[in-house]
């Protein structure tokens, strides 16, 4: 464990993401990815994350506003939706993605409306997550070692 | 700010180095409507030593070959607007592009992906690419050209 503590406390944050069920090993290949020469990549790509979530959402919630409800055309968003969710490891997100398009092929209008409220709190709870996480990155200051936390 | 650095457990039967070297002549096309899919990809394929271009969908690549460019390997989102994958697929293939073109995409349905790869894919997988998936076409790739020699 590091000694600085704010990178301690780093390292037990990002633990926590993924004991709580937050992210899952997508994260980690992001992480695999991050270098000297491209020292933001996660937090850039987490970042592109948001912009395509923000559109996605609106387009969800325009749909579910519309009577009938257009279950393929919900479904579709959501497909994308699920895909950018798992880019980035967010794992709980991608249930609620999941379950949302089971709701979307039975038709069922109330699971729907039910279910995108509860991804719309894990997607608020995890970027406010992430947030936090990469705003103590970036004050704890670059890693001296190779080695990345476990 | 760097988070640290790990080896990458996909890289290791080979030295970086050796990967790199490898495949430094080889060109990708990365076609996706998501500008977080091709930064992702964008990413993972210069980690692997090669040459990348992006491009918004599938008209932009069609255009990219119609304008004389090539490549060894695309890799084709399915759904995008303006010209989805499969029709760019299709296109390209009609006007006679022998490129390995691989479908990545988040269909869930076998019967959707089916579909894709009969567009003319030589592959398809799912979105997002992993190192696994890339060292599969690197060495699909290397074996193609050593075949061609």
């Amino acid at each position: 464990m590091d000694r600085n503590p704010l990178r301690r406390q780093l390292q037990i944050m990002r633990k926590s993401f993924f004991d709580q069920g937050y992210l899952d090993e997508q994260f980690v290949q992001l992480e695999e990815l991050q270098d000297e020469a491209n020292p933001n990549f996660v937090e850039e790509v987490v970042t592109l994350y948001y912009r395509d979530s923000a559109r996605l959402i609106l387009s969800i919630e325009q749909a579910l506003e519309r009577k009938p409800f257009d279950f393929n055309k919900l479904d579709a968003h959501m497909h994308q939706f699920k895909g950018s969710s798992s880019s980035i490891g967010a794992k709980k997100v991608k249930a609620e993605s999941t379950q949302f398009r089971e709701y979307c092929k039975s038709r069922n209008r109330e699971g729907c409306t039910r279910c995108f409220q509860q991804l719309k709190k894990e997607y608020a709870t995890l970027r406010k997550k992430l947030e936090a996480y990469f705003q103590l990155a970036r004050q704890a200051g670059p890693m001296e070692t190779a080695c990345r936390p476990k | 700010m760097v988070l640290g650095k790990a080896s990458s457990s996909s890289l290791s039967m080979k030295s970086d180095e050796d990967v790199v070297n490898n495949n430094n002549n080889l060109r990708v096309l990365v076609v996706d409507d998501s500008p977080m899919i091709r930064k992702l990809h964008d990413m993972y394929l210069k980690k692997f030593g090669l040459e990348v271009q992006v491009a918004e969908n599938g008209k932009n690549a069609v255009e990219l070959f119609r304008f004389g460019a090539s490549f060894d390997l695309i890799l084709m989102d399915k759904e995008m607007p303006v010209m989805d994958g499969a029709e760019a697929t299709k296109e390209l293939r009609a006007m006679g592009v022998k490129s390995m073109i691989v479908g990545v995409t988040s269909l869930d349905s076998p019967y959707e992906k089916q579909v894709f790869m009969e567009a003319g894919l030589n592959y398809c997988f799912n979105k997002p690419l992993i190192a696994d998936n890339i060292s599969f076409l690197l060495q699909e790739l290397n074996k193609n050209n050593n075949d061609k020699n």
